[in-house]
């Protein structure tokens, strides 16, 4: 049989963003792919000193557009930590509540996505229209549709007022009752089972090997999100990690769209609980010292290294993202994989190649 | 009547012009509002604007983000692919200027470093109606371009490209 190469990417119609990835198939069947990797790299953690550490809060939202305020959330945890920083708890319940939106908007957009991969138009659109409102709640309370800006070191920029919490209450359960017919379509329909029960299967044993993370990890049945290391407010919040164990794209598509309806349910519990008080403590001085801090990104765990010497502008910024820990597994699981079922595959890693590269 | 096969090949450009995406070194902002025209609350299709993923077939390219060192060479296949006439719109201050990333290491600047823009679409990200817009505003720029191949026929229509500088 004779092998040909097939680039994937770095502009294809599926994925918005410029993943590329060299095919070898053999008649239909991938037998091997090399990712090509740099084509978003910008070299932003180089960045981190020439930037003072304030500065730095806005280049790591822009680390990636779709997370930037849990990016923001993690980098001020960090310097928090290093300084002594007290956060107060009505800062840290609202970092809460937009982290959390922006951890539906960003499953939203992954379903549908996904729901375009395998040519499902109507349910894209479906689920961008009712993601839309999500978009609405941010631009009201922050003022930005996608980059919101809201943290700061040492609390957060803006107030919700008690109309808006009202409000957002009501915005959520909306949602949600858009979303359960959808949520009927994705585990139910024939098609879409067709297109990803059994596909792209890993193995329990395999995901752990290859180190991946977020819902590709509890996809597979490890119930691991870093939520439970209980920062900012969720120490009061009950959740629970959402598991499925089959390992396969049906899975971890079920696992993305229980936790849209877990996080709604969190602003729920976070806007009930939220406390009065003051919203930032002023920093005083620079931060000196080095530090680790992981925070549950929409996509896994998201990992930031954080030095200081105790002058304006940190010495090193060191990022990892989950995507970049999911790449492994993505290339374990395409082998074997016919051509047309690629681009289902790659998305249900749910790929963030700006988050990747930087 | 004479029937003006060129006029309506024109005619039918203008009416819906296809657009092809290009992310370069975006941080996928403002990429997620390009996406979200083409959904029911913008509905770029009620201006016939249709996104496709072959730049043989599109007359408008979208290009969000900073060119680096590693793109630019996948831009500019992507760009002269493209059948004349065309328009290229930078979105973002990313492909403005290199906006927050100016400076940093592997940023070569904005996107008309390497190719000639015509609409240049500022905001971090821009606003879903900026967008759509711009798109328009591209519109006009084509059909001018399109006439002025009308009145001298045979002639090459690109937009007028100016000096590149070196990449
Ligand atoms: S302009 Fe802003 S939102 Fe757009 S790609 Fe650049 S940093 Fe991201």
């Amino acid at each position: 049989m004779t092998r040909s190469i097939i680039p994937f990417g770095p502009q294809h119609p599926v994925l918005p963003e410029p993943l590329h990835l060299k095919l070898t198939v053999e008649d239909e069947t991938v037998v091997e792919a090399i990712p090509a990797l740099g084509y978003v790299h910008r070299g932003l953690e180089g960045l981190a000193q020439r930037r003072d550490y304030h500065q730095m809060i806005y280049v790591v939202e822009r680390v990636c557009g779709i997370c930037s305020c849990i990016h923001a959330m993690c980098y001020c945890n960090a310097i928090e930590k290093l300084m002594g920083l007290e956060v107060p708890r009505r800062a840290k319940y609202l970092r809460v509540i937009w982290s959390e939106l922006h951890r539906v908007h960003s499953h939203l957009l992954w379903l549908g996505l996904f729901a375009d991969a395998f040519g499902f138009e109507s349910l894209f659109m479906n689920l961008w229209k009712i993601r839309e409102r999500v978009m609405d709640i941010n631009e009201a309370t922050a003022g930005n549709r996608v980059i919101v800006s809201t943290n700061i070191i040492g609390g957060v920029r803006r107030d919700i007022s008690e109309d808006w919490l009202k409000q957002i209450l009501k915005d959520i359960t909306e949602i949600e009752q858009q979303l359960k017919p959808m949520f009927d379509v994705m585990t139910n329909d024939y098609t879409i089972k067709k297109r990803t029960v059994g596909k792209g299967v890993l193995s329990k044993e395999l995901c752990h090997q290859l180190g991946a993370a977020g819902p590709t990890l509890r996809g597979s049945g490890w119930a691991q999100d870093v939520r439970q290391l209980k920062y900012e407010a969720f120490d009061e919040l009950d959740f629970e990690p959402v598991v499925e164990y089959d390992g396969d794209c049906y899975s971890r598509n079920k696992v993305r769209f229980r936790e849209t309806f877990q996080s709604l349910e969190i602003v729920r519990q976070a806007i009930n609980r939220i406390p009065s008080g003051e919203l930032a403590v002023k920093p005083k001085g620079n931060p000196d010292g080095e530090i680790a801090f992981r925070v549950e990104q929409p996509r896994g765990e998201l990992f930031y290294y954080v030095k200081c010497n105790g002058g304006k502008n940190p010495e090193r910024v060191r990022i990892r993202t989950p995507t970049f820990a999911n790449i492994p597994p993505l290339l374990a699981m395409l082998p074997g994989a016919q051509l047309a079922d690629v681009p289902v595959l790659a998305l249900s890693i749910d790929p963030c190649i700006s988050c990747t590269e930087r | 009547m004479k029937f003006d096969l060129q006029k309506w090949i024109n005619e039918g450009r203008l009416k819906s012009p296809w657009v092809v995406h290009f992310n370069c070194g975006s941080c996928n902002g403002c990429d997620i509002e390009i996406l979200d025209c083409l959904t029911p609350v913008h509905d770029v299709e009620r201006f016939g604007i249709i996104n496709v993923g072959n730049p043989k077939q599109a007359d408008v390219l979208l290009v969000s983000g900073t060119v680096n060192h590693r793109n630019k060479t996948a831009l500019k296949n992507i760009y002269d692919q493209m059948q004349h006439p065309k328009a290229v719109i930078a979105i973002g201050s990313c492909g403005l200027s290199g906006g927050i990333f100016y400076d940093a290491y592997n940023v070569v600047g904005g996107v008309d470093k390497v190719i000639p823009v015509d609409v240049y679409v500022p905001g971090c990200p821009p606003k879903p109606e900026q967008i759509i817009d711009a798109v328009l505003v591209a519109l006009g720029k084509l059909k001018a371009s399109l006439e002025k191949s009308d009145e001298a026929p045979g002639q090459e229509t690109a937009p007028a490209a100016g000096e590149q500088p070196a990449a």
